[in-house]
C-alpha cells in the first residue's frame, strides 16, 4: 500500500503531435479510491497504462510510495491490474489464473494455494477453483481478475473499465462489491471508467480529463456542487446539468421574456466587459412555477421520462410566439405525480443561489 | 477453309445443346415439384464432385489396395508378399528407414525454426521483409528446390575448381572438398535440409499469425504479473498458439510422408537416400514391380490417413476457440 502521484507526466504516441496524456500532476492518498473518467479518447486509460508499466512516459515522473517508478518495467512496480476483457489466461484453471503471478515470484505451492483459497473465499470463488475461464459466466470471470489481483497483495490496484463487459444489472452489484472490497482492503486503487454514475458511486474522489488535460480532481459532492469548469459541469450529473449561455445586464442574466437572474455583485464584476454569461443549472435546481412568477421563463415541454420515483422533461425555449427557438434544451425535473403534458408550455425558475455561473469565452466556473 | 467452317459448326451446336441441357435443368428446377427440385439441387451440386471423387480417388485407391496383393504384373494373387517384401528385404528397410529420419527431422526443424524465426521478428522493424526472404523458398517448386540444392552440394575432384557453394566454403577452410549427396547416413540429412528450407517459411508465416492473434492484455497481465519474457512465451505465448503448433505439424508431417520430388531430383534414390514415395516410383515404373509399388503407396496412405484425420480435428477446434 503506497500513495501514487503523477508529476507532470506526458504521453506522446508516435507520429501524433496532441500528446494523449499532457502534463498529469495528480497525488493519490495512500489507501484512497480514486476514479478517473472522461470521454473516449480523453486519456484516462492512457494514465492508468502509464501507472502500468504499459506505456511509456515520454516527460515528468510517476512515483509510488517513495520510489520513482517512471523507468521500472511493469514486473518491478508492484501493481496489479484488472483488465476490461479480463485478460484470464485461457489454459490456466482459475487457481492456476490467481496463483501465476505467485509462482513467477517463486512462492511455495503451500503458500500459494493458501493464499488463491483466501482470496477465492473473498470473491465466492471457492467451487469454481478448477474450472477454466471458459466455463465460467461474464461476472465470474470478473471476480477471477479481481481474485488475481487481490491474490498478489500487491501496493497498487489498477482497473481498467472492469464492470462495461458486464449486464446493466450486474454491473449495479459488482460496483458496489469492488468498493467495498477496496474498503475492507485498504489498498490504493486508481478506477478508470467513461462512465460518471461509476466514478461518482464508487470514487473516495474522482478526476476528470478531457482530450488528456486534467480538468479537476474532486470528491463526488464537492465536483457535484462546485464543477471548475463547463466540461465538468456537463459531464458530471444525469441527466445533465442545464448549460445556457445568456446576455449579461446590469444587474444579471438576461433570461428573455423578461425575467431577469439577478446576480451577485461578485460574480458581474468578474463579468465585466462580457456580453454573455453560461448559466448551469441543475434539472432539479429547476421548478416547474405559475406564469408571472419574479425570474420565470416559458419552455415547451418535447418529452418526459417517467423513472417512478422521479420525472425529466426535455424542454425547448420558445420565442414570443410560444414557438421553439434552436436554442440547448432545457431539462427539468419535475413532479412524478403531476408531469406536464407532452407539446404544453410551461413556466419555469431557476432556484434561488442553486446556478452556476461560467466565462462563456474559458469555460471557467465564476466564484461568487 | 471449310475444315475450319466445320469445326465451328460442331462447336457451335455443341454450346447450344449443353445450353439447352442447363435450361432444361433449370426449368425443371423452376417449376418442378418440390421433392425433385431438392433432389435435383443435390444432384446438379455434389453430382460432379462426386463422380470426379469417385473416379480420381476411390476408384485407384482401392484398385491399387488389390494390386498390391497381387504379384509383379498384376495377374497372379500373391497375398501379402509384397507387404513382407517391404518389411524384410534389406533395401526397403533402408527406405522405410529413411522416411521415418524425414518424418522426424523435418517437422521439428521446420517448424522448431519457424516458431523461433516468427518470435524473433514480431514487431521488429524489418518484419515485412524478413517474414519474406523465409516464405520465398515456398514459391519454389520442389524440383526447382532440388536443382538449387544439388548445385549447393555439387562436388568437384580437388583438382577442379569447386562449382558447389558448401563445397567452396569447405576448401576455403582448408578442407578436402566432401561427396555430400553420396556418402550415407549423411546425404539424407543433407536432402532433409533441402525440405526444412521450404517448409520453415510455411510453419513461421502460420505461427506467427497465431502469435499476433494472442491477445495484447494477455501478454500485458502476465507482464504484471511478473513474468520475464521466456516465462511470458512459455506461460502464455505457447499455450495460446498451440492449436496452430499441432496444425503446422501435422501438415508437414503429411508433406514429408508424401516427398517423392526431392529425392527423384538430387539422387534418384541412390545412395540409400531412397524414401516411400520414390521406392514407389521405382517399383512401378522402372522396375515394373507393380505389386510392391502398390504395396508401397498402400503403406503411405496408411501412415498419412490418421495424422490428415488429428489434422482435420485439430482444425475444427481451432475455430471452435475463436
Amino acid at each position: 500500500m503506497a500513495p501514487v502521484s503523477f508529476r507532470k507526466a506526458t504521453r506522446v504516441y508516435p507520429g501524433q503531435e496532441k500528446p494523449a496524456v499532457n502534463q498529469l500532476d495528480l497525488e493519490i492518498g495512500d489507501g484512497e479510491f480514486l476514479v478517473l473518467v472522461g470521454p473516449s479518447g480523453c486519456g484516462k486509460s492512457t494514465s492508468l497504462r502509464m501507472l502500468a508499466g504499459l506505456e511509456e512516459v515520454n516527460s515528468g515522473n510517476i512515483f509510488v510510495g517513495n520510489k520513482d517508478v517512471t523507468d521500472l518495467p511493469p514486473k518491478d512496480r508492484d501493481i496489479a491490474m484488472v483488465f476490461q476483457n479480463y485478460a484470464l489466461y485461457p489454459h490456466m484453471s482459475v487457481a492456476e489464473n490467481m496463483g501465476f503471478a505467485l509462482k513467477i515470484a517463486g512462492v511455495g505451492k503451500e503458500e500459494r494455494a493458501a493464499r488463491v483459497k483466501e482470496a477465492a473465499k473473498l470473491l465466492d470463488l471457492e467451487q469454481y477453483l478448477d474450472r477454466k475461464p471458459k466455463a465460467l459466466s461474464g461476472g465470474q470471470r470478473q471476480r477471477v481478475a479481481m481474485g488475481r489481483a487481490i491474490v498478489r497483495q500487491p501496493q497498487v490496484f489498477l482497473m481498467d473499465e472492469p464492470l462495461s463487459n458486464l449486464d446493466a444489472k450486474l454491473r449495479v452489484q459488482t460496483r458496489t462489491q469492488i468498493a467495498s472490497l477496496q474498503r475492507r482492503l485498504g489498498v490504493t486503487t486508481v478506477y478508470v471508467t467513461h462512465d460518471q454514475v461509476e466514478a461518482m458511486t464508487m470514487g473516495d474522489r474522482v478526476a476528470v480529463l478531457k482530450d488528456g488535460l486534467l480538468q479537476q480532481v474532486d470528491t463526488p459532492r464537492h465536483m457535484y456542487e462546485k464543477p471548475a469548469n463547463v466540461f465538468v459541469a456537463g459531464f458530471i450529473g444525469s441527466p445533465a446539468m442545464n448549460l445556457t449561455q445568456f446576455p449579461v445586464t446590469a444587474d444579471g442574466a438576461d433570461l428573455g421574456h423578461g425575467a431577469i437572474l439577478p446576480l451577485p455583485r461578485v460574480a458581474l464584476e468578474q463579468l465585466r466587459g462580457e456580453r454573455e454569461v453560461t448559466v448551469g443549472y441543475r434539472p432539479e435546481a429547476v421548478d416547474v412555477v405559475a406564469q408571472g412568477t419574479p425570474g420565470a421563463f416559458p419552455v415547451m415541454v418535447n418529452v418526459v421520462e417517467e423513472l417512478g420515483a422521479e420525472a425529466h422533461a426535455y424542454c425547448s425555449f420558445v420565442d414570443a410566439q410560444g414557438q421553439s427557438t434552436g436554442r440547448t434544451d432545457v431539462i427539468v425535473r419535475v413532479e412524478p405525480r403531476s408531469v406536464p403534458e407532452k407539446g404544453a408550455q410551461v413556466f419555469v425558475r431557476i432556484k434561488e443561489n442553486e446556478e452556476h455561473l461560467f466565462q462563456v469565452s474559458s469555460g471557467n466556473r465564476i466564484d461568487f | 477453309m471449310e475444315d475450319w467452317q466445320a469445326k465451328a459448326a460442331q462447336l457451335g451446336v455443341a454450346v447450344a445443346g449443353f445450353l439447352a441441357v442447363v435450361a432444361l435443368v433449370l426449368l425443371v428446377a423452376e417449376r418442378g415439384p418440390r421433392a425433385v427440385r431438392d433432389r435435383l439441387a443435390i444432384a446438379l451440386f455434389a453430382g460432379p464432385a462426386l463422380v470426379l471423387v469417385g473416379v480420381g480417388l476411390v476408384y485407384p485407391a482401392v484398385r491399387t489396395a488389390v494390386l498390391s496383393l497381387f504379384d509383379a504384373d498384376g495377374t497372379s494373387f500373391v497375398g501379402v508378399d509384397n507387404y513382407e517384401w517391404v518389411f524384410t528385404d534389406p533395401q526397403a528397410l533402408v527406405t522405410v528407414r529413411n522416411t521415418l529420419v524425414w518424418v522426424v527431422l523435418v517437422p521439428v526443424f521446420a517448424t522448431g525454426i519457424g516458431l523461433l524465426y516468427a518470435v524473433l521478428i514480431d514487431r521488429s522493424r524489418f518484419e515485412a521483409v524478413a517474414k519474406s526472404l523465409l516464405f520465398l523458398p515456398m514459391a519454389i517448386s520442389f524440383v526447382g528446390a532440388s536443382i538449387i540444392w544439388r548445385f549447393v552440394y555439387a562436388y568437384r575432384p580437388p583438382e577442379s575448381g569447386q562449382i558447389g557453394l558448401l563445397n567452396q566454403l569447405v576448401v576455403w577452410a582448408g578442407l578436402p572438398p566432401q561427396q555430400f549427396l553420396n556418402d550415407p547416413p549423411w546425404n539424407t540429412f543433407f536432402l532433409v535440409v533441402v525440405m526444412v528450407w521450404i517448409q520453415a517459411g510455411f510453419a513461421m508465416v502460420v505461427l506467427s499469425a497465431a502469435i499476433k492473434a494472442v491477445p495484447a492484455e494477455l501478454t500485458e497481465a502476465a507482464r504484471l504479473d511478473g513474468a520475464s519474457p521466456w516465462q511470458l512465451f512459455r506461460n502464455v505465448t505457447l499455450p495460446c498458439i498451440r492449436p496452430s503448433l499441432v496444425v503446422v505439424l501435422t501438415t508437414v508431417v503429411i508433406g514429408v510422408l508424401k516427398v517423392f520430388d526431392i529425392v527423384r531430383t538430387t539422387t534418384g534414390g541412390q545412395f540409400d537416400t531412397s524414401v516411400l514415395a520414390n521406392e514407389m516410383y521405382v517399383q512401378s515404373f522402372t522396375a515394373g514391380e507393380y505389386g510392391r509399388g502398390a504395396a508401397l503407396a498402400v503403406l503411405i496412405f496408411v501412415l498419412v490417413v490418421p495424422v490428415v484425420a488429428y489434422n482435420v480435428r485439430q482444425l475444427r477446434r481451432t475455430r471452435e476457440v475463436r
